[in-house]
């Protein structure tokens, strides 16, 4: 067992910016807003590497990858509202379960699905976050607390500086340490040639399934840190726009890019809740025109990632 | 007798949402067929076409036909300006690339269309161009919009069939469809071909757009998107890049939501279009026109 | 004792029979090179034996064990390795990449091991590492080690195919065409990689081939197909004065 000796480094490097962060916000030299965003970018962070796996290790295009979050954040929401957990002791279990959840969801619609390629995977991701979005819409019907399309209200709030960024660093160790290993390389084979893959014998379908529901388990996290940041759900925060967010992290930070992944989630969430506070209320429609322009201009211009091109 | 009555009105009623829904499916099945691309911004031209309608028919006072006309040249000439100026750049691109890009413009579209000075992100009540006249057949009732739908429909599907099947466009969209680099080698206008094909299927979502608002007379910048993604399931179920398979797929997913939202409940109804998306997948991905594909 | 025993093994696609009927039999040890004109259906025996192509009717016995239905990523575990007939390398990958990773999908440590790196990890690591480098040693590829394998001149990414294929330790190894597009002195130096493979590893060997140099020199039978059906079977002598072998490259390249 070697996990922490190995990333030595990583680790010193984020014991020293957590001391950073907690100087400063314990001396609130930056607003409660700030602190708040600073979470959150590591929550982007996390789910955005879960899409990393699945796209850019493994070449499987996701149009879907927000309903997983979104399935992390209700199970979490829904357990530790049941259950009437409220410190991060009895939060640890549930945030574990949430990942699972939103991992073993993967699974179950991967068996089918990743059979598919490309464009007809990427349109059946799709519907199945469309599917999940109706689900939660109409997630009152099956229980009261869901709330349906009002959206999910009075969650405790747990996540808190800590507990978001170490768990992130954390889950950044283990999926390096996957990547960097015989199953790492195995996704790489099948993003570059599933026949010559499976003419060398990676069992395909298995090691697409894996990394699929790893992707999802890692966005099931993000979204119960998420539901217990901000304490309130709404099904259109899980949308097919909330999954054009993680792949434009993805893609701008180069497919198949741990670092690269890291810093343009930094990036993004600066840029868009930076905007917030430049722009005036009226003016906050622009993001979503430019956010597209700037999609199809990286496509034209670069289209394996503005950061760090990936293999 | 009344079950059989309902029964059949729902008939009509799905016939009607899924003439709308053959001719936005066109127009993917063709694209796909010559760029192996699902055009997303085709959902948005469809919308574009109901905005063109609507300012067409309420600062204009212009006889119908002519609102039809001018909204197919209009909507003709965004599908053909898309594909010049965000895909043919792509051309030789992953495919994965292409299909970003198509996520792009149509959320571009979508996002700067509803921008305060332009279309707003408002619903707005569509003016009908004339009113609302319904027929009682004995066993069902079908209104004149039915009607000029399923005429308008028809006319433009004949028209459609006999371009493709009766010229040489047709034959050239045939032949690229089928072999890029064979028709090239063959001397067929490669780049020419793509563009007609763009405008012929943005001219036929023009067409469903207007169709779309006099039926269901509110209309929203993003009323494109969930017609889109269910006309492209339609195309996908009648076999992609397949012709008649999208009318087909049409007039079968307009008539399963229909069903859907009579029989069990409206807020299913969207969940069941993809329950039958995941099955043609899983069973058969070809479609129902398709054939099978063997790989290596 | 037989290492592969093909038996009325048919195979069609819509109306066309690409395999129709064919049975021969490799023993172990021996080299079997398949020649006939293009479309003969020589590759889609290949396809067959190595699980891509299900066939229709027939066996294919490797060691006495059916492996007709067998998914292809079963095979390499067996002990059959192929190289493909327009080169499949992990282009994006670099040369040691596409090697490690053959020798690491023989065995291996767990997803835990590889989470928390255990010493297994460590171990098999490092030992496949090692043999990984002395098959590239062996192709003569050393230097290119971290070079993207696309990158590579067509005569390198042949040789690393082949070392990929040997990573897999197998027993058997399919080779498809490896002198397509190859001049005549690349095809001298194939002759000779070939001659020493078969020195080097105990293996038995079946090679498609176009180029008559090549498969008449390294083979110890050959097998002729056309239209899907064998029609003729012998040393290469016997099969150079054939009738029906002459009749069918008739127009084609001279024996």
């Amino acid at each position: 067992m070697k996990f922490f000796w190995e990333a030595r480094k990583v680790i010193l490097l984020a014991v020293l910016i957590y001391l950073v962060l907690k100087a400063v916000f314990g001396f609130q030299l930056l607003s409660q807003y700030i602190e708040q965003i600073t979470l959150f970018s590591f929550i982007v962070i996390l789910t955005s590497l879960g899409l990393n796996v699945i796209y850019g290790y493994t070449g499987q295009f996701s149009l879907g990858h927000a309903a997983f979050y979104g399935i992390g954040a209700y199970v979490s929401a829904y357990l530790s509202k049941s259950l009437g957990v409220d410190g991060i002791l009895g939060f640890m279990p549930v945030l574990f379960l949430s990942g699972v959840g939103a991992g073993l969801v993967g699974y179950l619609i991967g068996i089918p699905i990743l059979r598919l390629r490309d464009d007809f995977l990427a349109i059946a991701t799709l519907g199945f976050g469309t599917l999940v979005r109706v689900i939660l819409d109409n997630s009152d019907r099956f229980s009261e607390v869901l709330g349906g399309s009002r959206g999910f209200v009075g969650i405790p709030r747990i996540t808190n500086l800590e507990l978001a960024f170490f768990v992130t660093v954390f889950l950044i160790l283990v999926t390096r340490n996957i990547i960097f290993s015989r199953f790492g390389l195995f996704w790489r084979c099948v993003k570059n040639d599933e026949l010559a893959s499976q003419g060398i014998g990676i069992n395909t379908s298995r090691m697409k399934l894996m990394a699929f529901s790893y992707g999802c388990f890692l966005a099931g996290i993000g979204g119960a840190l998420y539901a217990h940041l901000y304490t309130f759900l709404h099904p259109s925060n899980f949308d097919i726009l909330k999954s054009i967010d993680f792949l434009i992290i993805v893609i701008v930070g180069g497919m198949g890019s741990i670092v690269g992944t890291i810093y343009a989630g930094l990036i993004w969430v600066g840029f868009i809740e930076g905007l917030r506070i430049v722009l005036p209320a009226e003016m906050l429609d622009l993001r979503w025109v430019f956010i597209p322009l700037f999609l199809i201009a990286l496509m034209m211009w670069r289209p394996y990632g503005l950061i760090r091109k990936g293999g | 007798m009344e079950t059989i009555s309902y029964l059949l009105q729902q008939c009509v009623n799905g016939l009607q949402l899924g003439a709308v829904y053959a001719l936005i499916a066109l127009g993917y099945t063709m694209v796909y067929g010559v760029l192996r691309l699902i055009n997303f911004a085709h959902g948005d031209i469809f919308m574009l076409g109901a905005f063109i309608a609507y300012y067409l028919i309420s600062k204009f006072d212009i006889p119908i036909y002519l609102v039809f006309a001018i909204t197919m040249v209009c909507t003709a000439a965004a599908g053909y300006i898309i594909e010049k100026v965000a895909y043919k750049p792509l051309r030789n691109a992953p495919r994965i690339s292409l299909l970003i890009t198509a996520v792009g413009v149509s959320l571009f579209l979508e996002y700067f269309l509803s921008l305060k000075f332009l279309f707003t992100a408002n619903y707005i009540g569509f003016p009908r161009p004339f009113e609302v006249q319904v027929y009682d057949l004995s066993l069902f009732t079908v209104t004149n919009i039915q009607l000029i739908i399923f005429a308008v429909t028809a006319v433009s599907l004949v028209l459609l069939f006999l371009l493709i099947y009766k010229t040489k466009y047709g034959k050239a969209m045939r032949a690229v469809s089928y072999d890029q680099e064979v028709a090239a080698l063959m001397g067929i206008n490669i780049d020419a071909t793509i563009s007609l094909t763009f405008i012929v299927g943005a001219a036929l979502a023009g067409v469903g757009g207007i169709l779309y608002s006099i039926a269901y007379p509110q209309i929203n910048v993003f009323m494109g998107i969930m017609p889109g993604i269910k006309s492209f399931i339609a195309a996908v179920l009648g076999g992609i890049g397949i012709i008649h398979g999208a009318v087909l797929g049409g007039l079968v997913i307009g008539m399963s939501e229909v069903f859907v939202s009579g029989f069990l409940s409206s807020t299913f109804r969207d969940g069941v279009i993809f329950i039958i998306l995941f099955l043609v997948l899983l069973l058969k991905p070809s479609g129902i026109f398709g054939k099978r594909i063997e790989k290596v | 004792m037989k290492a592969l025993a093909i038996e009325g093994l048919e195979k069609g696609f819509g109306g066309v029979r690409a395999v129709d009927g064919i049975s021969f039999s490799v023993e172990e040890g021996e080299t079997v090179g398949i020649i006939g004109p293009n479309g003969a259906g020589k590759t889609t025996v290949f396809n067959l034996i190595t699980g891509f192509y299900r066939p229709d009717r027939g066996k294919i016995l490797f060691y006495d064990k059916n492996i007709a239905h067998l998914p292809p990523h079963k095979l390499p575990r067996l002990g059959i390795a192929r190289t493909f007939q327009n080169l499949r390398l992990f282009g994006k990958l670099t040369v040691f990449e596409n090697v490690l990773s053959a020798v690491l999908v023989r065995g291996g440590y767990n997803l835990l091991s590889a989470v928390f790196r255990s010493t297994d990890y460590f171990v098999t690591e490092s030992k496949a590492e090692e043999k990984a480098r002395k098959l590239i040693e062996f192709f003569n590829l050393t230097g290119k080690e971290d070079q993207a394998a696309e990158n590579l001149p067509y005569g390198e990414q042949r040789r690393l195919e082949l070392a990929r294929a040997l990573a897999l330790e197998p027993k058997l190894l399919l080779v498809d065409e490896p002198g397509a597009g190859m001049n005549p002195i690349e095809i001298q130096g194939l002759v000779q990689t070939m001659n020493e493979v078969k020195r080097r590893f105990s293996l038995t060997i079946v090679i498609i081939e176009h180029q008559m140099g090549l498969v008449m020199n390294i083979s110890d039978k050959i097998v002729v197909m056309d239209f899907g059906e064998k029609i003729a079977e012998g040393t290469p002598e016997q099969v150079k004065k054939d009738k029906k072998v002459i009749e069918a490259y008739l127009g084609e390249e001279p024996l």
